[in-house]
């Protein structure tokens, strides 16, 4: 099969967002008023290490001021990265096609 | 996810930067005489880089109410081998840590063990030992990429479990850590598995010749599988 391994993947993304989506409606069904799901993963293992009564001994020197200008810096972040592949992806299939 | 600024005590956070120091120096060498003998690999170690960007900027939800994001640098592990990743990493996490107070300059050394090198060192192992007994190169790759992921938080929760083991010891911490960070990996890591074995086969369609310079497959085996793709 040509695009055996592109519907394999594709499959799989669509199971994983499946996944997502009824675990989703599970945890939101039993969650309490002002409580939120789907937090990081880093910000849990913060609280553990701080219910020991551990300080964090240094702050970060700059953080982005709100969730929407964090969100504009992460996407900047992956837009860079797809930038690149893009280019360099379209630069080989264009060189192969010329010559 | 990385360890958060301020997070690693006294000595750990020196300790782990000077695990990490040898591999990013030789990484710089490699890196150098890469670019001077190799240079047609340039735009494909373009790729390994953005694609650390690419991944580690994207929150995943994952199966038990929390979110991670894959790592990316299983693809540069295989490449490149874990020293060159260590480079790539590295641009990553200070990125991460200078704009968007995720990860910390104290805490870079451990970060940069983590993702940049134990993952990568386990995704090129991987690759070395399946090609050599000759498994199935997609397959190879997805592992690979996939135990990369993975690896990555199961050394996190190590570095956090030796740094804080608590009252109930450096096992029952790890666990505890594993259980946060390793756990909420693993649908992550076979996704990430999954779409890397993609960009692996695109490369291989499209500048096979770059991965026969580097001495990842060998022109029988690009055929083989060129023309299975056909």
């Amino acid at each position: 099969m040509k695009h055996g391994m592109e519907i394999a993947v594709a499959a799989l993304i669509i199971v994983f967002a499946a996944v997502f989506l009824f675990q989703d409606a599970a945890i939101q069904a039993s969650l309490g008023d002002g409580e939120e799901a789907w937090g990081g993963a880093d910000g849990e293992a913060a609280d553990l290490i701080e219910a020991s009564g551990y300080e964090p001994w240094t702050e970060p020197f700059w953080a982005p001021p709100s969730g929407e200008i964090e969100s504009l810096l992460f996407a900047l972040q992956a837009a860079i990265g797809a930038v690149i592949i893009g280019y360099v992806f379209g630069y080989w299939q264009g060189s192969r096609k010329t010559a | 996810m990385h360890i958060m600024e301020g997070f690693l005590p006294s000595p750990w956070w020196q300790v782990w930067f000077l695990v990490s120091l040898p591999f990013i120096i030789i990484g710089l060498y490699q890196l150098n005489k890469l670019v001077q003998e190799k240079r047609e690999a340039l735009p494909l170690l373009a790729v390994a880089g953005a694609f650390v960007f690419v991944l580690s900027s994207l929150k995943l939800p994952s199966f038990n109410g929390s979110c991670s994001h894959p790592t990316g640098t299983g693809l540069g592990g295989v490449l490149f081998g874990p020293c060159i990743a260590a480079v790539l990493g590295l641009i990553v996490l200070v990125f991460q840590a200078v704009f968007l107070a995720h990860g910390g300059i104290t805490t870079l050394g451990a970060n940069v063990f983590s993702m940049g090198i134990a993952g990568p060192a386990v995704a090129y192992l991987i690759y070395k030992a399946g090609t050599r007994a000759g498994a199935n190169t997609y397959a190879t790759v997805f592992c690979a990429a996939a135990l990369a992921d993975l690896s990555t938080y199961v050394v996190t929760s190590v570095q956090l479990a030796l740094a804080f083991p608590g009252t109930a010891g450096f096992l029952g911490a790890f666990s505890a850590f594993a259980a946060i960070f390793a756990v909420t990996q693993v649908p992550l890591a076979i996704v990430e598995g999954a779409v890397i074995m993609l960009v692996f086969k695109y490369i291989v369609q499209l500048k096979p010749e770059i991965l026969t310079r580097l001495n990842l497959l060998s022109e029988s085996t690009v055929k083989k599988l060129q023309e299975a793709a056909a």
